[in-house]
């Protein structure tokens, strides 16, 4: 006996809503056992994981902060998905993007005026783009495999910061902890209240950038040349685009992106330089990038169950003293169930008895 | 001195040339697998576990190995079964082993292990110079280059390894000719696995015989950078594995020298002269491309 | 769709109180961790302490607790999380915790607050740590006795006040012994790798160092301490376990009676934030055993320990030079705390260079 999949004459409507549906509906019974299992109340548990996140306006505007990063990275990421490139380092580049982005407030906190985080943000795009363009451009000259570069140059870019902050951009009045001055308050991202809720004006930059992706992506000709590149570099050829531009192209907004999303995260969040700066977003981005399929709402709908679990999981932690590995655990079963009930959308799944010998019609 | 440099070289090296001679396998049938690290780690854990269970770091060997096995499985219905994304899929087993792996080891904290003992052959072992270096390893140690070898004659000189690549390289063709794609994806996957698990089992007890949460310390992720290192040929691998290992520890022999330069410049050199070295070697496209299986992430169903 | 969902949410929530309200007259000690509880180092050391406090108090306490909270954006969402949660007092265990605690601290007035290692207060924020230079002082005795070598390894993670304050205290100590002891330091920049300490460890014995130091987590140096027959320190915990044979002793760290104490304070209401820096003292620190030494120098380990607990002599006491050869204190004078905390200069003598 096996299963087998027979692939739909068409996209499945029905799927598309009822797999995540059923996805959710098959993480909550195996979370159940596996809260069972650690001697706990399944009930409980299931509601504290997926359903206690979003019962006060508190949680919800963490949720969303949480959120923001991951979608912001994973839209650039689909860029270089869908053209074929394989950036697994958007988290160096967000490190870059928020060292270059933070500059200004740690170098010349003086300079305090409404230009300051607009300034920041490019600056930060900027850096992380450039920082993008390595793996890129070594992968178009060289020929060298950007998976390899991109995920080395991580290393290499949380080191760097590691030694600014211990060194060079050390906060002089920090008892010599590694941490840069407090940035001004010009450089620091407003909140803005929303009927209850006050969510921070990063989230409205994502909102923004999905909006720009989703037309980019769906009703342009640059949108069309990724896609074309990415499915068939040759076909894409005979079109008159080029992979090389598109290599570094897709690079380098992806990684202006994840600079947006670094200095934006530092700089609502942290307000300072240290040594930790992102519990690796740049690699969950990658989740939630594929979660969306690739599609910018997609992916910001991806953001926010990603985010869900992570709250989800903090809140069995502490309320049921289950451990964060029970979290984790959930959290890689909901990604597995999601990932596979999507292909549902394309095929049926069939259980098929053991004789596969029928005549072939083929 | 070199001695001792070479012999800690080869402990840094064999966890990364373990894991990733699996995933060479996996890739080389058009599996991308980025859930190394949750294998490694489950193998580490359940490697530390056999040992302490049976008393005999063999048992070790043997849950590591199966460990592996048993969570790549997960990764192989998700991707091959049900043709889920394999990226997405990967990092989620990363996640997911990460967690078990933490679950199951919390009754071993601050336990300690037991040592895989190294060969000795009197007379050779105690050779100067090169006695200890080539006879007086662990069996992982040796096990490692065999694998190499073993792999490496098994995808270029055998029949099943023909179809392996053929899988990887045109997954339509192979169907067409008759070839079970997903069995022989399933196998690899498998394989994948167990080195993974092997891999993790060997940091739990010859590395540092302990268990402590996620002690792998993200060297599944460095095993799937060198796969890529090695283009996908084996006897590369050895070369990527022990380039990284020896600038490691070589910059941490370099620290107390006293060179002034700071200790996370010194840190970087071994992600940097991946990078560096790759760049040199990868002056031959073709050869680079000609290596590259096609199919590699891609999902295959098969249409009847 | 999300009013439905917050409908349900809210029954369900309803149903459960009946749980939860039990638990209001309950004191609720509450920590944060920056590590996994199974590092079996510096997180493992702070749950021990929470561990105590249920021990301790029975079912008069209710305790919680988030491991693995990344010091960056998560930090402060982890903290209110537990401050809504109905905490009464919450530790905050990490230094990159700081600023977060004092944030969340501003919001919620009523909830206790203790930060450990860092140095801003507020009305309802304390801060609290060990003086581990105190133990550092002494194996750095022991290690000049032992050593045949003269020299010892020191493996270290992050150049932070703390980490160079240690140091600084073990050379001390090995100088008062012998004064042209020298040290190798090795930085893995990690807080947690065992493959890459047990590595810097074989570096650092290949070089010709016989006694290892480590200012890590695991207990992986030590075993490449026993492998090698050589000797060495121990870290946070006691690792005798590990290295039955090369264990000299071990600086432990031991938070339940400082937690057994604060927690009592918030129960009788007498909670104030302080500055509690303690040590042998108070035995928030504690040196293991003294063993696999002559026994001359375990008594000579164990006077300077009775001597510094009683406060009758201080690590830090000048004269003191840096490595440029400048006094830094004057003989017969104690550095004041406030340098210690801050410490970012070598003592005369170590071969190594901070970032500046």
């Amino acid at each position: 006996m096996h299963l087998e999949l027979v692939k739909r004459p068409e996209v499945s409507r029905v799927m598309m809503v009822g797999s995540p549906v059923l996805a959710v509906g098959l993480t909550v019974i195996f979370a159940a056992i596996v809260f069972a299992l650690q001697g706990k109340d399944p009930l409980a548990g299931v509601y504290y994981f997926f359903l206690e996140p979003l019962t006060s306006s508190w949680s919800i505007e963490q949720l969303i902060v949480k959120a923001t990063p991951l979608v912001i990275i994973a839209l650039g990421l689909a860029v270089c998905f869908l053209s074929n490139n394989w950036n697994i380092g958007a988290e160096g580049q967000l490190t870059v993007g928020a060292i270059t982005g933070s500059m200004l407030p740690v170098l010349v906190p003086e300079f305090a005026s409404p230009a300051t985080l607009p300034l920041m943000v490019l600056m930060g795009a900027l850096g992380g783009a450039l920082f993008a363009a390595v793996p890129a451009i070594l992968k178009t000259r060289f020929g060298t495999n950007e998976i390899l570069t991109s995920l080395m140059l991580v290393y290499a870019s949380g080191l760097f910061l590691d030694w600014l902050v211990r060194g060079p951009w050390r906060d002089p009045k920090g008892f010599n902890f590694p941490i840069t001055i407090a940035f001004n308050d010009a450089a620091i991202p407003s909140t803005i209240p929303i009927g209850p809720l006050y969510l921070n004006l990063s989230a409205f930059v994502a909102l923004v950038l999905v909006a720009v992706l989703a037309v980019t992506l769906g009703r342009t000709l640059k949108g069309f040349e990724i896609r074309v590149l990415g499915q068939s570099p040759r076909a894409g050829a005979f079109a008159g685009f080029s992979a090389r531009r598109m290599t570094l192209f897709a690079f380098m907004v992806s990684g202006a992106l994840a600079g947006i999303a670094g200095i934006l995260t530092v700089a609502s969040e942290i307000g300072k330089l240290q040594p930790v700066i992102s519990p690796g977003y740049g690699f969950t981005a990658i989740i939630v990038a594929f979660l969306g399929r690739l599609n910018p709402v997609g992916i910001l709908i991806a953001g926010l169950v990603i985010a869900l679990s992570y709250l989800g999981g903090e809140a069995i932690q502490t309320t049921m003293q289950m451990s964060s590995k029970v979290a984790t655990v959930v959290q890689g079963m909901l990604l597995f169930f999601v990932l596979a009930c999507d292909t549902l959308i394309l095929y049926r799944v069939r259980l098929v008895g053991r004789a596969p010998k029928e005549p072939a019609r083929a | 001195m070199l001695e001792a440099i070479i012999l800690t070289v080869i402990t840094a090296a064999t966890p990364l040339l373990l894991a990733a001679i699996g995933e060479l396998v996996v890739e080389r049938s058009g599996v991308l697998n980025l859930g190394v690290e949750g294998m490694m780690v489950m193998g580490a854990v359940c490697g530390f576990a056999g040992t302490l269970t049976f008393g005999t770091p063999f048992a070790g060997i043997i849950a590591g190995a199966l460990a592996g096995m048993a969570v790549s499985l997960l990764f192989g219905f998700a991707t091959l079964t049900l043709v889920a994304n394999q990226v997405a899929s990967g990092l989620a087993l990363t996640l997911f082993g990460l967690g078990l792996a933490g679950l199951i080891g919390e009754g071993f904290v601050g336990t300690p292990g037991l040592k895989l003992p190294a060969l000795f052959i009197p007379g050779l072992t105690d050779l100067p110079v090169v006695g200890r270096i080539l006879f007086g390893q662990d069996v992982l140690v040796y096990l490692s280059f065999a694998l190499v070898a073993g792999v490496s004659w098994f995808l270029f000189r055998t029949r099943a390894g023909l179809v392996l690549r053929a899988v990887g390289d045109n997954h339509g063709s192979a169907h067409a000719l008759g070839y079970s794609v997903v069995k022989v994806r399933y196998l690899a996957v498998l394989f994948g696995g167990a080195c993974a698990g092997l891999g993790g089992a060997y940091l739990s007890i010859a590395y540092t015989p302990l268990w402590v949460e996620s002690m792998t310390a993200g060297r599944g992720w460095i095993a799937l950078a060198l796969v890529v290192f090695a283009s996908w040929r084996p006897g590369r691998l050895v070369v990527g594995a022990y380039l990284f290992g020896a600038v490691t520890i070589l910059q941490l022999h370099a620290q107390p020298l006293g060179l002034g330069v700071p200790s996370q410049f010194l840190s970087m050199l071994p992600y940097l002269a991946t990078v560096v070295v790759l760049v040199l070697i990868s002056g031959n496209r073709r050869a680079t491309r000609f290596n590259t299986p096609a199919c590699l992430g891609t999902p295959f169903v098969p249409d009847r | 769709m999300k009013k439905l969902l917050l409908l349900a949410g809210t029954a369900l929530a309803v149903a459960l109180g009946a749980t939860a309200a039990s638990a209001q007259d309950k004191t609720k000690a509450c920590f944060i961790y920056v590590g996994p509880i199974g590092d079996f180092g510096w997180s493992y050391q702070h749950d021990q302490g929470r561990l105590a406090i249920e021990a301790a108090f029975g079912d008069k306490v209710e305790t919680a607790y988030l491991e693995n909270v990344s010091e960056g954006p998560d930090a402060e969402r982890a903290i209110e999380r537990l401050a809504r949660d109905g905490c009464d007092i919450i530790f905050t265990t990490s230094f990159g915790f700081m600023d977060p605690t004092i944030k969340v601290a501003k919001k919620y007035p009523d909830v206790k607050f203790e930060h450990a290692t860092g140095f801003k207060t507020a009305e309802n924020v304390g801060i609290y740590n060990s003086r581990f230079y105190e133990g550092r002082y002494i194996i750095g005795q022991m290690a000049a006795k032992v050593s045949k070598a003269g020299m010892a390894g020191y493996i270290v993670s992050f150049p932070i006040p703390e980490v160079v304050m240690g140091i600084n205290a073990f050379m001390l100590g090995a100088q008062s012994v012998n004064p042209d002891f020298k040290v190798k330091i090795v930085w893995v920049n990690s807080w947690f790798d065992p493959g890459k300490e047990a590595d810097a460890a074989k570096a650092l014995f290949d070089q010709g160092a016989d006694i290892m130091v480590q200012h890590t987590d695991s207990t992986a140096p030590l075993q490449i301490a026993e492998e090698r027959g050589l000797k060495g320190f121990g870290q946070a915990s006691d690792m005798i376990k590990f290295a039955p044979n090369a264990q000299m002793t071990s600086i432990v760290d031991d938070w339940s009676a400082y937690y057994v104490g604060r927690v009592q304070a918030v129960m009788d209401g007498t909670w104030k934030p302080e500055n509690k820096w303690g040590g042998l003292a108070d035995k928030g620190l504690m040196m293991a055993p003294y063993t696999n030494v002559p026994e001359d120098v375990a008594k000579a380990a164990a006077e300077t320990e009775a001597k510094i607990a009683s406060g009758e002599f201080h690590p830090f006491t000048g004269p003191i030079f840096d490595q440029d050869g400048k006094e830094r204190y004057a003989a017969g004078v104690v550095a004041p705390d406030g340098d210690l905390l801050g410490m970012n200069w070598y003592v005369k003598g170590v071969d190594d260079k901070l970032p500046q």
